[in-house]
């Protein structure tokens, strides 16, 4: 089996995210960036799978500027075998990654596609659905648990409420959620290994597709800062402020 | 960590570090310090992740980096906050295992090295005693030729870090009384529990309170032919080689902590209310925390630049007995500044400032004082 992982470089989790001084969006200049998190659970899922035998060859694939490259040597640190840039300096919006990966597929052939439920900056939870749609593919979103049979796979997914089990046929495309692993740190010696791992680049254009974005933003602040707290004398007071001033009651 | 001095795999390593650091570290410390030692199975898994071998052949198990890979590690093990695990690790791989690596014949290196490298051997480094500290030359712990199997040490050494609880010593003695000071000393391999050798105490710091540092004793100790580590009577060279490996990285360490401090600080100002507003709007604390932070991007550039000139091969012992000097006292000036801007809670027990304050106060001690260093200094100044 083949497995194809679209990761995504996004500004690292433990930075706080600032709004650039023009409202156009964030600022990324000078700041830390790493894989999405929920990407890292993609690939440690396929880690797992290729080290039970299930899997033969895995293949990360991310999509944006030249640095993405230091994402996909995080991949393949972590056990992947090869990686795939999609080299543009465009700003990408789900619709493209989706169509560009769906190119990516076409020529790869993978027999499971699985990517993280959305990405920590855009949260736009969105990429793997089209992609499945574009595909004709079944999907299986929001896993926590997967497992492959002759038959095709069994996932369980995270609904509210609880636990849904489906059965789906391969090839798929799968989406994860936080609970399905903890990824594994790359160790020195594969930092070393995956120096020597091949990543091949390749150009929308060369993939016929068009990136442009079809959302135009407008502006972007930062969220309202949290006002002081007060302190009330009785709990008649409180009772009054929660039904007549916060209206909660 | 963004400087022309690294390579990607050396941006790789700092960010599994410092996940290992969030994840392993800070979660654990406090216990840690209350304990007074790191869990074997916290160096254990260190081990497995490759950060124990980073200097060391591949035929060992280790990835054969350079001396800039030993400043990530130190600069982010400096980072926790916690200087008690980052010493008890940094000794290990830099102060140590260094004398063993670039010393040990075959035989010692096939022996030892691969539990070194999997952290399943702890190493520590026994040169100080009672008598001599920074005049290393003074030391008077004796090694008698006993035929020709082997020598019987007699002698103590004092403040060793990781000194309770190594697998493996390496201890530097004088193995020819008559010649003088520099040139009569040997190291040798003592494995922990060898007759005649005992850990006579641990001592009660300060600060570094996770890390265990002992005095120990050797009274008519054993050690056979094949544990004399180099050439006899080359050992204050042998000393003297890897002090600048492991005063870069004591550099890099005490910038990791000068780091982590004015980090909290400014978490802490931009909180703390007083005279109607946050700490931060005073002019007095922006412009004393932008200073230090300019001082210590300063020292950290220095501290690569060392780094970078060691990796090439170059002399380096001006520019890293700079580093050496600035560095330990430039994180205590820091750690001085993040305590007072804490007010009264960076005197209380339960701040971290309060440890990283006692924790870094050893750096312009420890591994060559600063006035030391400074005459090291001084005698390159002008050429
Ligand atoms: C927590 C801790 C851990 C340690 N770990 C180890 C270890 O693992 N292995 C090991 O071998 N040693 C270890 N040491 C010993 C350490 O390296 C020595 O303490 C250090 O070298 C200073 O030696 P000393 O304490 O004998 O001070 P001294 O040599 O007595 O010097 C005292 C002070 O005098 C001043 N001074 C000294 N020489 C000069 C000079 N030439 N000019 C001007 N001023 C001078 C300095 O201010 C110095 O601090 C450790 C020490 C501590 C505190």
């Amino acid at each position: 089996m083949k497995v194809l992982i679209p990761i995504k470089r996004v500004i690292d989790a433990n930075v706080k995210v600032r709004v650039r001084g023009d409202g156009s969006g964030v600022e990324t200049q000078n700041v830390k960036m790493a894989m999405n998190p929920f990407c890292e659970i993609a690939v440690e899922e396929a880690v797992r799978l290729k080290e039970a035998g299930l899997a033969e060859e895995l293949i990360v694939i991310s999509c944006g500027v030249t640095q993405c490259q230091e994402t996909l040597r995080t991949g393949l640190a972590m056990g992947a075998d090869r990686g795939i840039l999609v080299e543009t300096d465009a700003e990408l919006e789900p619709l493209a990654v989706a169509k560009l990966l769906k190119a990516v597929v076409d020529k790869e052939s993978p027999d499971l596609i699985i990517l993280g439920k959305q990405s920590v900056d855009g949260d736009n939870n969105q990429t793997g659905q089209m992609l499945a749609a574009l595909l004709g593919w079944p999907q299986g979103t929001f896993i926590s648990k997967i497992e492959i049979k002759d038959s095709g796979s069994a996932i369980t997914r995270e609904v509210d409420g609880g636990l849904e089990m489906l059965e789906i046929k391969l090839p798929a495309v799968v989406t994860v959620d936080l609970r399905l692993n903890e990824p594994r740190y790359a160790s020195l010696p594969n930092i070393m290994k995956a120096k020597k791992k091949p990543i091949e680049t390749i150009s929308p254009d060369a993939l016929g597709v068009d990136v442009a974005p079809r959302v135009e933003i407008l502006e972007v602040t930062e969220p309202p800062s949290r006002q002081a707290g007060i302190k009330v004398e009785s709990v008649g007071e409180l009772v009054d402020k929660l039904r007549n001033e916060a209206k909660v009651i | 960590m963004d400087s022309v001095y690294f390579s990607e795999e050396h941006r790789m390593l700092g960010d599994q570090l410092r996940r290992f650091v969030d994840e392993e570290v800070r979660p654990n410390g406090e216990s840690w310090e209350a304990a007074g030692r790191i869990p074997r199975a916290v160096l254990a898994r260190m081990g497995e992740l490759g950060f124990l071998g980073m200097r060391y052949p591949e035929r060992y198990g280790g990835t054969a980096l350079d001396t800039l890979a030993s400043v990530v590690l130190a600069e982010e093990l400096g980072r926790s906050g916690f200087g008690g695990f980052a010493i008890t690790v940094l000794v290990h791989t830099d102060m140590a295992s260094p004398h063993l690596a670039r010393y040990g014949s075959p035989e010692q290196l096939e022996r030892y090295l691969p539990q070194v490298i999997r952290g399943e051997a702890i190493t520590a480094i026994g040169v100080t005693e009672p008598d001599a500290g920074s005049d290393v030359a003074a030391l008077r712990t004796s090694a008698e030729r006993s035929g020709n199997r082997g020598w019987v040490l007699n002698g103590a050494k004092t403040f060793i870090t990781n000194g309770a609880q190594a697998d493996l010593y390496f201890i530097a003695a004088r193995t020819d009384p008559e010649a003088k000071g520099a040139r009569g000393l040997s190291i040798f391999i003592v494995e922990k529990g060898a007759a005649g050798f005992t850990v006579a105490r641990t001592l009660d710091k300060m600060g570094w309170r996770a890390s265990d540092t002992a005095e120990l004793v050797f009274e008519d100790c054993f050690v056979s032919s094949e544990n004399l580590l180099g050439e006899e009577s080359h050992g204050f060279y042998q000393i003297m080689d890897n002090f600048q490996n492991e005063r870069t990285v004591m550099g890099a360490m005490a910038m990791g902590e000068a780091q982590r401090a004015i980090e909290i600080t400014l978490d802490y100002v931009k909180t703390r209310k007083a005279f109607g507003g946050p700490l931060w709007d005073k002019q007095a604390i922006r412009n004393r925390l932008a200073m230090l932070a300019a001082k210590v991007e300063a020292g950290r550039q220095l501290v690569y630049h060392a780094a970078w000139l060691d990796a090439q091969g170059r002399d380096c012992v001006r520019e890293v007995s700079m580093v050496k000097a600035y560095c330990g006292e430039l994180v205590n000036e820091v750690m001085y500044a993040c305590q007072q801007f804490h007010g009264g809670m960076g005197y209380m027990r339960e701040s971290a400032i309060e440890r990283m304050a006692r924790d870094a106060r050893i750096h312009s001690i420890g591994g060559g004082a600063t006035e030391v260093m400074l005459e090291e200094v001084a005698k390159r100044l002008g050429h």
